[in-house]
């Protein structure tokens, strides 16, 4: 089943008509979510339940005191009426609250960096959440109860229990989209939160390089640069312009001198010896002038490969 | 935009070289602007927000939206792309992340949602209210023609003392006289428990096609039919009728919501009609959830009706009257009552 990242690259589109890239949840990171999430899980219920024996004073004190008609057995009536609708809602509530919340995601979820969406690109509305949850319950539990209905050496049981989990377990493993039956249910996904590392990118490297004085406006241009002529330049398309890019975000010496030599041999040049980074600079930046001029036109050029705007 | 920092940025737009770099720089605080907002809203910190931020949101999202469809269109700069996608995805997600408030839903489910939702699925309730009736002639016939049906139709611990050849006033002991029985409010909550359990399971069995969620109808049913064959044998079917209608009127209908709801997605999974199969699915499923989540709040009246109520009117009249009038107060707020759904669906 193993498929490359790209194929998880889905494009949804939103009320406005914005059309706004996602990437669909893998399925490992899925079930570490849901991992963790049981294992919260069980830990709060672990937890209370202590709390609630410690308040009831030990279980053999109460299993004498349970049946007696006074003011301490109805304490402890009290106590496991407690318990049950406290059982009841971190098995049904806990993935509820938490998807209802603003990340739309449960703590599980959000430590694997993933988040639910509604499919169609509209809102994510308390009905879709309550509808996936609703079926969660199923698809995990039912098994454990056909098991003990049945008996744990009774074949039947295994056997149903297998099938189910045939059926609903690797439900997201049979299609594109990673969806369990709860988000064909919800008409939701998990999609991977968006990352937000790309937030210093709107430094970039090129503005800083001129950086023009007070009075040197007029002069700007005229600084000591690197012309190319239009031949030069019609050599590479948009691909190659982005790999420049990245090189010159990434500002290794090594590698620019690499591209450098590869570009400067290409086209001819070799004035640019010693300078490369202020080569490239120029390079780039006349480049995209190119080829973004080009769009306006409605002449994109992909590749070094296809054919000249 | 703030005044001290426009003279800077005005040169700055003019020293670009490039025409996508100006208009990145023209639009650069927009952009920022709407990033802190989303990046305080995702951090739940929504009371730290300004009005003016919050009033402003729709508006900078929509115009990043469009600075983004701008540069796809115009620009090869490829971070500030992967910025601004990365941006509005964000910023897509608060904006229609869930946004009614817990309250706010409750209201409209409460006025006019969930009997609508009802009343939408009005087909496969009645093919559930069918089936469970016939889950009930089936139960009785099949005791009547061989008692050894019985044990299997009703399991053990259900059962009780309620086995064929008990005695008449054994039968009548189980109908009548708990009223002074200690732990009632305890069993309250387990039957809650294990009641919403079990129609949870209904509903969520309608994704194989909605036939599980119509096995289970009938095999509960059919245990119900068993019972009543027994006690109208100890003629004291009427008497029966009344301990089971206090209660049962609210948890039967509450199973058949869930069978119903059950149903209904099956339903759309097998004959979706002119629409893709899943967004049948999902149409089906977001219509269900709202009934399902009703159902649990019956299963709640009905486990505190069985706890409570039961134990305090101990005849058979008085019964008859608390579970009729349940009946049709359900009845009365499903079909009758159309609520403030016009007024919701405007919000």
């Amino acid at each position: 089943m193993r498929r490359s990242p790209r194929s998880r690259d889905r494009v949804l589109t939103t009320p406005e008509g914005i059309s706004v890239p996602v990437t669909v949840g893998s399925r490992g990171s899925r079930l570490g979510a849901l991992l963790l999430d049981l294992t919260f899980i069980s830990l709060l219920i672990g937890l209370s339940t202590m709390a609630l024996i410690l308040m009831a004073g030990g279980v053999a004190a109460f299993e004498h005191q349970i049946g007696q008609k006074n003011a301490l057995g109805h304490a402890l009536q009290f106590l496991v009426i407690v318990w049950i609708v406290i059982m009841f809602l971190f098995r049904n509530a806990y993935f509820l609250f938490f998807e209802l919340g603003p990340r739309g995601a449960t703590p599980g979820k959000r430590i694997s960096g993933i988040r639910i969406a509604a499919r169609d690109g509209g809102r994510l509305t308390a009905e879709m959440v309550i509808a996936r949850n609703l079926l969660r319950d199923v698809e995990l539990f039912l098994p454990i109860i056909f098991i003990v209905q049945a008996g744990a050496d009774s074949g039947m049981g295994w056997l149903a229990a297998a099938g189910w989990f045939a059926i609903f377990l690797l439900f997201p493993l049979f299609n594109r989209d990673a969806l369990r039956a709860g988000d064909v249910i919800a008409g939701t996904w998990v999609v991977e939160r968006p990352r937000r590392k790309l937030e210093a990118a709107l430094s970039v490297s090129r503005e800083r390089t001129p950086e023009p004085g007070a009075g040197h406006h007029a002069e700007a241009p005229a600084r000591r640069g690197y012309r190319f002529e239009e031949a030069e330049l019609a050599v590479y398309g948009e691909y190659e312009l982005q790999a420049l890019e990245r090189v010159l975000r990434d500002d290794r010496a090594q590698s620019l001198e690499s591209v450098y030599q590869t570009i400067a041999h290409k086209i001819g040049r070799t004035d640019g010896w010693n300078d490369e980074r202020a080569f490239l600079e120029d390079y780039y930046t006349q480049l995209r002038a190119r080829l973004e001029a080009g769009m306006r036109m409605g002449r994109r050029k992909a590749d070094k490969f296809s054919g000249t705007p | 935009m703030n005044a001290a920092s426009l003279p800077n940025s005005v040169s700055a737009i003019e020293s670009a070289a490039l025409r996508s770099d100006r208009f990145r720089l023209e639009r650069e605080a927009d952009w920022q602007r709407l990033e802190a907002i989303v990046t305080r809203m995702e951090k739940g910190q929504l009371r730290r927000l300004s009005d003016e931020d919050l009033l402003a949101l729709p508006g900078l999202y929509r115009t990043v939206a469009s600075s983004l469809s701008i540069a796809r269109e115009t620009s090869l700069d490829a971070a500030t792309l992967a910025y601004l996608e990365v941006l509005v995805q964000r910023a897509w997600f608060v904006v229609y992340g869930p946004r009614t408030s817990l309250w706010d839903w409750l209201r409209g489910f409460l006025g006019g949602g969930w009997s609508a939702a009802v009343r939408a699925i009005w087909i496969d309730l009645t093919v559930a209210l069918a089936v469970m009736v016939a889950g009930v002639a089936v139960g009785w016939l099949l005791v009547a023609h061989d008692v050894n049906w019985y044990h299997a139709l009703v399991g053990g611990d259900m059962a009780g003392s309620r086995v064929p050849g008990a005695t008449p006033q054994a039968l009548r002991g189980t109908l009548f006289g708990d009223s002074n029985q200690p732990g009632m409010s305890v069993f309250a909550a387990q039957l809650f428990s294990n009641n919403a359990q079990v129609s949870i399971l209904a509903f969520a069995l309608g994704f194989a096609f909605g036939l599980p969620s119509l096995m289970l109808l009938v095999q509960n049913m059919a245990s119900l039919g068993a019972m009543l064959w027994l006690y109208s044998g100890a003629g004291l079917l009427v008497d029966f009728a009344g301990w089971l209608a206090v209660h049962g009127t609210t948890e039967l209908f509450a199973i058949l919501l869930a069978g119903g709801a059950g149903l209904h997605i099956g339903r759309a999974l097998a004959f979706p009609g002119n629409r893709p199969i899943l967004q049948a699915a999902s149409e089906a499923g977001r219509r269900s959830a709202l009934v399902m989540t009703g159902v649990v709040l019956m299963l709640i009246v009905a486990a505190l009706l069985e706890g409570f109520a039961r134990q305090m009117v101990d005849q058979t009249f008085g019964r008859f009257v608390i579970g009729g009038f349940m009946l049709s107060l359900w009845c009365a707020y499903f079909f009758a009552f159309r609520g403030n759904l016009g007024k919701v669906r405007a919000a």
